[in-house]
Order: C-alpha cells, then sequence, then structure tokens
C-alpha cells in the first residue's frame, strides 16, 4: 500500500508536465460542467421564488356572509395541493390597492363604496405549482356557490412549465456533453502517461508483478489527478463567478455560489473521472501487452500452422 | 527444471519460428543457446518466461506448463525466473539499489527485509560500492550487473540471459560471464543466448544449436556428460 502511494506520487515528479497537463484538462472540463451547474442553480432558484408567487384567487360573491366563507376555506385548507388559505376581506382589500397602486390612491380615497370584492387567496404547495394542479384546484373551487370569479394567471403558469422543462432537458444534454469530453480528455491524457512509462510497466511484468499491483498506482494517480483536478475547478467557478458578480453593475448581487455539498459533488466527480480514465487506459494498455492478446496471437499461429501443413495434425491443441 | 516436447511456435504471419523443439535441462546445468539472428533463441527465451506460448508442444519451466498458464499464474513462474537481456532494462531513473529493491517490491516481499536482501546481491555482483549510482552513472558491463543483481535478487531457481553480453566489450563480457558461471556453481541453471561463439568454445557447456527453428546440435547428445 505504501509502494503504491510512493509509486503514484513518483509519478508526479517524474513526469510534471503531463501530471499538470492531466490536471488542467480535468480541472477545464468539469469548470464548464461547474459554470453551467452554477447557471442553473441560480435559474432553479429564480423559477423557484417565481413559483412562490403562484396563487390562486377566488373571488366571493358580494354580500355572502363571511363564516360561510371562513367554513369553506377551512375546507379549502384539506386539498391536497394547498399550502395556505388567505381571506382578504373587502376593507382589506381596499386598503392593499391604495397601498400598492399608488398611482389610483386618490381615486380610491375618492369613493363613496368600496368597490373590490372580498377573496380567497390560495397558495399552494411545492410541487402542485404546475398548470395542471392549478386549474384542478380553480375547477374544485368553481364548486362553492359563494365564488363569483377564479384568476390565476394560466398562461403564465404555463409557460413557466414549458421553461421549467426545456431547461430540465437542455441541462441534461448539455451536463452530458461536457461530462463525456472530460472523460475522452482525461482518458487520452492518461494514456499518454502510460505510454511514457510503457518500459517500466514492461520491467514490472518481467519481474513478475501482477496486473493488479500495476495497475494500482496509475489508479492512484488517477484519482489523485481528478480530486486536484476538482479543487481548481471549483476555485476556476468561484473566480469567475466573483467576476461576474461584480462586473454587471450589481444586477446579479443576489446570484447564489455552490453549497459545500455541490463543491464535494464536483470534487467526487473529479475523482471518478480520474478513476475511470486510469481504469479504460490501462485496463488496454495491460490488455494489448497482456496474455490476452498473445493468446488471440496464438490461435492465429495454430490456423497459420494449420494452412502451412507444416505442423502436427492435431496443432489446435497446444498443450494437450 | 525445463522441459521442451514438439514445440511448433508459427506467427500469424504463417512464419514459423519453432520447428518440432525438445530438450530437456536438469538442475544445475548450465546450456548456450547459438544459432544466428532469427535462429529461434529469442523465441525460445520469450516461451521460457512465458512472454509467449507455443503454438503446439509443451513447455515445461520449473513445474509450470506455459500453454496451460492462466493470466494469474504468469506472475507466479515469473518469480522462479530471472531474466536478462542485451539491453538491461533498467529504471534510468532510479538508482541500481531501487532498481534491485523494485523487483523485491513489486512480488510483495516484506519491506523490512529488503535493503538487506539488494545489499547482498548487489555485493554478490560486485557493485556495492555503487549501490546509490544511477544507471547513466555506469558502464555496460555495471548495468549488466545491476540487471543480474535485479534477476538474481528472487533466489530464482532458473536464470535466463538473453545476448547479456552483446552490448559489451570484451573485457565486461568476461566479467559479466564469471558472474553467470558462478550463479550457475550455485546451483541455479542458466540458460545463455548468445552468438558468440569464441565464448561457447572457451567453456564445457553444454550447447545447442539453432537454425531456421530446429536444434541442429546438442552437445549433450554428442558427448554425454
Amino acid at each position: 500500500m505504501k509502494l503504491m502511494y510512493r509509486e503514484a506520487l513518483f509519478a508526479f515528479r517524474r513526469a510534471p508536465l503531463l501530471s499538470a497537463l492531466s490536471i488542467t484538462s480535468i480541472a477545464f472540463s468539469l469548470f464548464t460542467v461547474g459554470l453551467f451547474g452554477l447557471v442553473a442553480l441560480n435559474l432553479r432558484e429564480a423559477l423557484r421564488s417565481i413559483e412562490e408567487r403562484v396563487e390562486v384567487v377566488a373571488f366571493v360573491m358580494r354580500g355572502t356572509p363571511p363564516e360561510t366563507v371562513t367554513l369553506a376555506a377551512q375546507d379549502i385548507q384539506a386539498f391536497p395541493e394547498v399550502a395556505a388559505v388567505t381571506y382578504v376581506s373587502e376593507d382589506q382589500a381596499l386598503a392593499r390597492a391604495r397601498k400598492e397602486l399608488v398611482e389610483f390612491r386618490d381615486a380610491y380615497r375618492d369613493l363613496a363604496t368600496n368597490p373590490l370584492p372580498a377573496s380567497l387567496e390560495i397558495h399552494l404547495k411545492p410541487g402542485y405549482r404546475d398548470a395542471r394542479h392549478v386549474a384542478a384546484v380553480a375547477e374544485r373551487l368553481k364548486g362553492f356557490r359563494f365564488v363569483d370569479d377564479i384568476r390565476y394567471g394560466r398562461d403564465w403558469i404555463e409557460r413557466l412549465d414549458h421553461l421549467r422543462n426545456v431547461f430540465g432537458i437542455v441541462g441534461f444534454v448539455i451536463g452530458l456533453a461536457f461530462a463525456a469530453v472530460a472523460v475522452v480528455i482525461i482518458g487520452v491524457t492518461i494514456r499518454l502517461t502510460i505510454l511514457q512509462r510503457a518500459r517500466e510497466i514492461a520491467i514490472m511484468r518481467l519481474v513478475g508483478a501482477t496486473d493488479g499491483f500495476i495497475r494500482g498506482p496509475f489508479l492512484l494517480e488517477g484519482m489523485l489527478k481528478g480530486a486536484l483536478g476538482g479543487l481548481l475547478s471549483v476555485l476556476l467557478c468561484w473566480l469567475a463567478f466573483l467576476l461576474f458578480r461584480d462586473n454587471t453593475g450589481g444586477t446579479f448581487t443576489g446570484l447564489s455560489f455552490f453549497d459545500a455539498e455541490h463543491m464535494a459533488l464536483l470534487l467526487l466527480f473529479g475523482i471518478l473521472l480520474g478513476l475511470g480514465g486510469s481504469l479504460v487506459s490501462v485496463g488496454r494498455h495491460l490488455r494489448e501487452v497482456g496474455g490476452r492478446m498473445e493468446r488471440r496471437r496464438g490461435r492465429a499461429g495454430r490456423r497459420a500452422l494449420l494452412l502451412a501443413g507444416a505442423g502436427p495434425r492435431d496443432g489446435g491443441t497446444a498443450g494437450a | 527444471m525445463i522441459r521442451f516436447t514438439s514445440v511448433y511456435k508459427a506467427y500469424p504471419n504463417g512464419a514459423l519460428a519453432l520447428k518440432d523443439v525438445s530438450f530437456h535441462v536438469p538442475k544445475g546445468e548450465f546450456v548456450f543457446l547459438t544459432g544466428h539472428s532469427g535462429a529461434g533463441k529469442s523465441t525460445i527465451m520469450k516461451l521460457l518466461f512465458a512472454e509467449q506460448r507455443p503454438t503446439s508442444g509443451d513447455v515445461r519451466v520449473s513445474g509450470y506448463s506455459v500453454p496451460e498458464l492462466s493470466g494469474s499464474e504468469v506472475p507466479r513462474l515469473r518469480r522462479r525466473l530471472g531474466v536478462v537481456f542485451q539491453d538491461f532494462r533498467l529504471l534510468e531513473d532510479r538508482t541500481a539499489a531501487e532498481n534491485v529493491a523494485f523487483a523485491l517490491e513489486v512480488t510483495g516481499a516484506r519491506a523490512d527485509t529488503i535493503p538487506a536482501r539488494v545489499t547482498r546481491v548487489l555485493t554478490q555482483v560486485g557493485l556495492a560500492t555503487k549501490a546509490r549510482a544511477y544507471p547513466r552513472e555506469l558502464s555496460g558491463g555495471e548495468q549488466q550487473r545491476v540487471a543480474i543483481a535485479r534477476a538474481l535478487v528472487n533466489d530464482p531457481a532458473i536464470l535466463l540471459a538473453d545476448e547479456p553480453t552483446g552490448n559489451l566489450d570484451e573485457r565486461a563480457t568476461r566479467g559479466v560471464f564469471q558472474l553467470l558461471r558462478e550463479i550457475n556453481a550455485a546451483g541455479t541453471v542458466v540458460v545463455m543466448a548468445t552468438h558468440d561463439l569464441d565464448l561457447v568454445r572457451q567453456t564445457p557447456y553444454r550447447t545447442l544449436e539453432l537454425r531456421e527453428g530446429q536444434i541442429v546440435y546438442d552437445s549433450a547428445e554428442e558427448d554425454p556428460r
């Protein structure tokens, strides 16, 4: 085990340039994935804050006793989709209108009678804020006799749904593409390392090292490179994030960066990439120089021997 | 120790490297393999350390049947052999002692036993004072001695030397050959491929001469000792 660490670290010292190339290529691959992740993260948060504003408003027919509405509100509160029901009386509606609609403050002040109806504002639970559920809740509200009209901004809820779907698919595809590119780059750089050390591998085999033993240091080296690349990518993401946030004139001050869990995930992803790239590259190299290839050549040789008619007739049963 | 039985080796292009080769090397013997380039010396060597497998026939080395070896048995066979090449095959970025220790480390030898074993074997090949030298700081003869030390450090039953003096001047050749004789005198089977016929003629050892993949002369059959 100690030997494996020593050999893995030795590889860094021996080929610093190639190691640096591997690490930076992992870092930049993960950096692109990370940048995309940051955009996804912030868009998701933006979507969530929009979603939180999804509400269904049921206007109450004038003259309905408040007790009836309060009782109904309790029923509505029991709907599985509903998070909260707020009763807004006629007076509250007017007060709110005066406060929020500054332009019409004078008009509202001079009113002799309150033109605004009372209403029930219904907030939905997360996960039920899409067009289908909102429409279903609206449909059930129509069953209450005192409900005059229902508003829920059908258009923009549908658009929000659409945006969410498109974003999810595009994000998945782009993320996958970047990850695939990263794996290829890492595989190539690790293969370069292995070709550079083919001589050493040949000597190891010669003195009786098992394939598992040969593989060990390379896998550890790949994991180390992946971890370093992952760390570097987090750093790059952080720098890019700061640059963007602080140079866009304050529009994006509310942007959020990865939390510890996300960063750990990026690091883990780097380690897995390094490990995966090493596994594939070392495996291929060992197969090429190793027994499996030799057995295949052996079969071809036996066929050649039979065709030439030079060997014994039972030439196909070596070692029998 | 070594037994070839009707061994054929054909390459995929149809070329026959060995044709019906049979011989037996008992314990403690020193054998020369001679012949021109391409006669099949190196192929026999490669079959002996399971780098290649025979197309037909059987190769038995130190109790293992090479055609039947599984992938995981190949390293086990190699740990019972020492192999030395014309081009030394040392790791350039490691010292003589590290090169020798490497052979022990990869076979999982106990770490605390390694320094003593390395020192013992470097002393045996006459390089105790150059343990910390890198290959580039050593002469050809010395590099080959490091390679022999590496081959010996696992106490092999058989030492295979493929043209071990091919890159050396006459003095170094004599030194390395003397070392191989000493190793054989201590009980290790030595198989040495060479086309240095002067060296072969000077010694009483058994000689197998190959021509176009066949054994055309075996001194043991002519003059059984």
